[in-house]
């Protein structure tokens, strides 16, 4: 008996227990209704979400930074600290009003002076941001309320960008902080949000609080994502950070915690027979697997090589040896963008559907010239996808008649290792696999991944002019029809030229007490509008 | 007595100054990178360059080592590249929970393993004898997770009679606190019990066959006093060594333990420190756990001269 199936079966004979009793903290019934226990996908060990950009951080950021736009349930930026925006003819001047009586959690307003400030740093890190940036003539603070953007050029996506949820997010904080070098930590967490961040109880690794902000002033209109009016129902949120998934899943039983962000696959049959329990869907945008080859390097630096591939990976093998038997879980994809959003395609995506071709790609790999040397490929131990993947992709390359060196390592390691660009026997690599999540895959501009842009492209370092043509004709396109236009022809280029082989699309629950209500689907867990009963 | 623990004391310093070197370098040599777990999936290569060269990780590594070897001798252990905070604040956040959960498990460990040894080699040969026997190596036998599992089944998810995960400081409570750490310190004790039972009933075997035992029985003493007496304090010295290396046993099986439990304690945080490359951290822990080792290893020479006279320093 492994350790896996060993702990799939103490949660799930422990899902037949009753919930409640002793565990729980000596909260009164009122402060246990008003405070909401929380345990998040990972630990938050560092809170700047400019200079860390894990997910993490980004969603415990969302409740204590507020955003000038929010992006809603459509995927479209809505004002949401701004009151008014106005754009030149030639688009080329932005004009931004704050919302007035917005508040900093130490009292001071937010002024202009602080947003422009906020949106430098962001424009340093971010590719939506660093665009802007090279376009910019100047970002100054008119008065108090009022700032403007001039640009060289127009950009059509500016909204988008200020109000986008992928990481790392346009997050608004005072001039002090945001003054900061964006390669080095903040030393203060102060944010205009709906949450203050309690540092002092801030145990890393263990322990993360959030109090409520009596002083924030919510818009009106109703909640959507990062959009609309965040209406705080929980006075105090406790991030409680559990490692071990079976530990997490009997707290979620025994009522020791309120909602549990990810549940692994295997724990999820055994938390729906739980009468106590909601399990759900946590984002429809879920995420896309990713087999990352390096286009350096032999044999992968030849096209037929990453095309042989793509001939004989089966997506099937890879979902299934993620998620199990739940077809719900998880859908072919053959292309690179989010299924279900308006961007998606699958132009050119023949090569990906089917039934799996070993002999042609056999014969592509031989046309590749591949003699039989190691390939490295690094997988990280750690992370159950990267794990599922990488096995999958050993005995595919093997059945390619490939030499595989199999690399278990940690994701720390596969972290750094990736960077090299070095050849595989000096320290570099040809495999590596990651995953992508469906919010930062609906369109070009936050999908660095997907780009073409060779030594400046993400680890892999792929070169195709036809992306890159494609992402240029979608950052001027006019209207949607145009921009799918673009995206399709991007999907087709990016296929072809194999920047990097999908390995499927899959979803990931969530799950939570049903004393709990509130809970909507998105890219991060949004705590406005949950509440919760004794 | 007291030269001799001033003397060892001091000889800790080089032992500190070749682990801390030692440690250095093995971080230095070993892969991964912080820059690139701090920056996330997406950033680019570009990204976690600057991110690499404003930690400074970028520096030779004896200007990384001296700079840290000074913070070191004037008492900064330096700050988390992740937290931001200093490290020694983050290992006195995080010392109450395994000082507490060793403390409970070095107590009950020595409060069930000595009478049971010295229960089986009083009844050597005997079903007793056996039945314990056959415990210790089945409790030495089951990975500390596995125990702790099942104890988190049976008294947390079926009895509800403890809490699954978590910890309580002291300061809360001592219910409170005791009842988060029963469970952890029965699943981390289980194998120390073993291993403390089987070192007692062979050392105990050794002295029961000693002339000394056989005259004290001859003049008619009672059982009690022959076993806890005179044999028991005369089997101690291995029976004292073992828990010594116990102790510093139980600080790796911490790490494991408080990892199933959710404990907040130094093995969280080593784990943790370990995976990201949090290499202030990781440093400033291995530090204080071989000062703890070797504080540990004093104690246990100086008990010696408590239960066996003839040991002088």
């Amino acid at each position: 008996m492994d350790r896996r199936t060993l702990l799939k079966g103490f949660a799930g004979v422990g899902s037949l227990a009753a919930t409640g009793g002793l565990s729980m903290p000596a909260l009164s019934q009122g402060a246990a209704a008003r405070t909401l226990r929380f345990v998040p996908q990972a630990n938050l060990a560092n809170f700047d979400p400019i200079w860390g950009t894990q997910y993490v951080v980004r969603n415990a950021a969302a409740m204590v930074w507020d955003t000038l736009y929010g992006v809603d349930a459509t995927l479209q930026p809505q004002r949401q600290m701004i009151e008014s925006e106005e754009t030149s003819d030639d688009g080329l001047v932005w004009t931004f009003r704050l919302r007035p009586g917005l508040k900093f959690h130490d009292g001071e307003p937010v002024l202009s002076k602080d947003v422009v400030a906020s949106l430098t740093r962001w424009s340093a890190r971010d590719p939506m941001g660093l665009m802007l940036k090279a376009l910019q003539n100047e970002l100054v603070a008119v008065d108090d309320r009022t700032f403007k953007w001039s640009l060289k050029a127009p950009y059509p996506k500016m909204l988008l960008a200020l109000g986008k949820n992928s990481t790392p997010i346009a997050f608004i904080m005072p001039e002090r902080l945001a003054q900061t070098d964006p390669f080095k930590q903040i030393p203060d967490y102060i944010g205009s949000g709906p949450m203050k961040f309690a540092k002092s109880e801030w145990v890393p690794g263990a322990k993360a609080v959030f109090e409520k902000f009596a002083d924030y002033a919510p818009r009106q209109e109703k909640a959507s994502w990062l959009a609309g009016g965040k209406q705080m129902l929980i006075d105090r949120i406790e991030w409680v950070v559990i490692p071990d998934p079976a530990t997490a899943a009997a707290a979620l039983q025994n009522g020791e915690v309120d909602w549990w962000e990810n549940p692994i696959t295997d724990l999820v049959p055994s938390l729906k027979k739980n009468r106590n329990i909601n399990v759900d869907i946590a984002d429809p945008l879920g995420n896309i697997g990713s087999f990352r080859m390096n286009h350096l390097h032999p044999p992968f630096n030849d096209v037929k090589a990453r095309r042989a591939v793509l001939t004989a990976l089966s997506q099937e093998d890879y979902m299934r040896a993620l998620v199990g038997d739940e077809p719900a879980l998880w859908k072919p994809l053959p292309g690179f963008f989010t299924p279900d959003t308006p961007l998606y395609s699958e132009a050119g995506g023949e090569i990906l559907k089917g039934k799996r071709d070993l002999t042609a790609a056999k014969k592509l790999l031989a046309e590749s010239g591949y003699s039989g040397q190691p390939v490295t490929c690094l997988v990280a131990q750690d992370q159950p996808i990267t794990k599922a993947f990488g096995d999958v992709t050993a005995d595919l390359l093997k059945q390619m008649g490939m030499n595989v060196d199999f690399v278990a390592t940690d994701w720390g390691t596969v972290g750094s290792r990736r960077a090299q660009k070095t050849p595989p026997g000096q320290g570099g690599w040809q495999v590596f696999h990651t995953w992508h999540a469906g919010a930062d895959c609906v369109n070009p501009a936050v999908y660095n991944a997907v780009r073409g842009t060779g030594d400046k492209a993400w680890f892999g370092w792929p070169t195709s002019e036809a992306v890159e043509k494609e992402v240029t004709a979608w950052f001027g396109a006019k209207n949607l029809d145009e921009e799918k236009a673009a995206v399709g022809r991007l999907n087709k280029a990016a296929l072809e030229d194999v920047v990097y082989a999908p390995t499927g699309f899959f979803l990931s629950y969530t799950a939570w007490r049903k004393n709990v209500s509130g809970i909507t689907k998105g890219p991060l867990p949004f705590f406005w509008g949950v509440s919760k009963t004794a | 007595m007291l030269s001799y623990i001033l003397r060892r004391i001091l000889s800790t310093l080089p032992v500190m100054g070749i682990v801390a070197l030692f440690v250095f370098s093995l971080l230095y040599i070993a892969p991964g990178d912080p820059a690139a777990v701090i920056a996330g999936d997406q950033a680019s290569p570009a990204d976690v360059e600057r991110i690499r060269q404003s930690l400074g990780l970028d520096r030779p590594f004896l200007v990384q080592f001296s700079s840290w070897l000074w913070d070191i001798l004037h008492g900064n252990l330096g700050t988390s590249i992740f937290t931001n905070l200093p490290v020694a604040k983050m290992i006195a956040q995080r010392i109450e929970p395994t000082l507490s959960l060793m403390a409970i498990t070095l107590v009950l460990t020595i409060l069930v393993a000595v009478p049971l040894g010295v229960l089986a080699a009083w009844k050597a040969g005997s079903w007793i004898d056996r039945t314990i026997m056959a415990f210790a190596v089945f409790a030495f036998s089951l990975p500390v997770f596995v125990v702790g599992y099942v104890l988190a089944y049976v008294f947390a998810l079926q009895f509800e009679w403890l809490p699954v995960q978590g910890y309580t400081p002291l300061s809360n409570g001592v219910w409170p606190w005791f009842q988060n750490l029963i469970l952890p310190a029965l699943a981390l004790g289980s194998v120390y019990i073993a291993l403390i039972a089987r070192i007692t009933r062979a050392s105990m075997l050794e002295v029961l066959q000693q002339d000394y035992v056989r005259t004290a029985r001859a003049k008619g003493l009672d059982q009690r006093s022959i076993l806890f007496i005179h044999a028991l304090k005369n089997a101690a010295v291995p029976i004292v060594t073992v828990i010594g290396i116990g102790i510093a046993l139980l600080i790796g099986g911490a790490v494991v333990t408080e990892s199933v439990f959710a404990i907040p304690g130094l093995g969280r945080l080593t784990i943790d420190a370990i995976l990201r490359r949090d290499y202030p951290v990781i440093q400033g822990i291995v530090l204080l756990f071989s000062f703890l080792y070797v504080l540990v290893n004093l104690m246990v020479d100086v008990t010696y001269t408590l239960v066996d006279p003839r040991i002088r320093y």
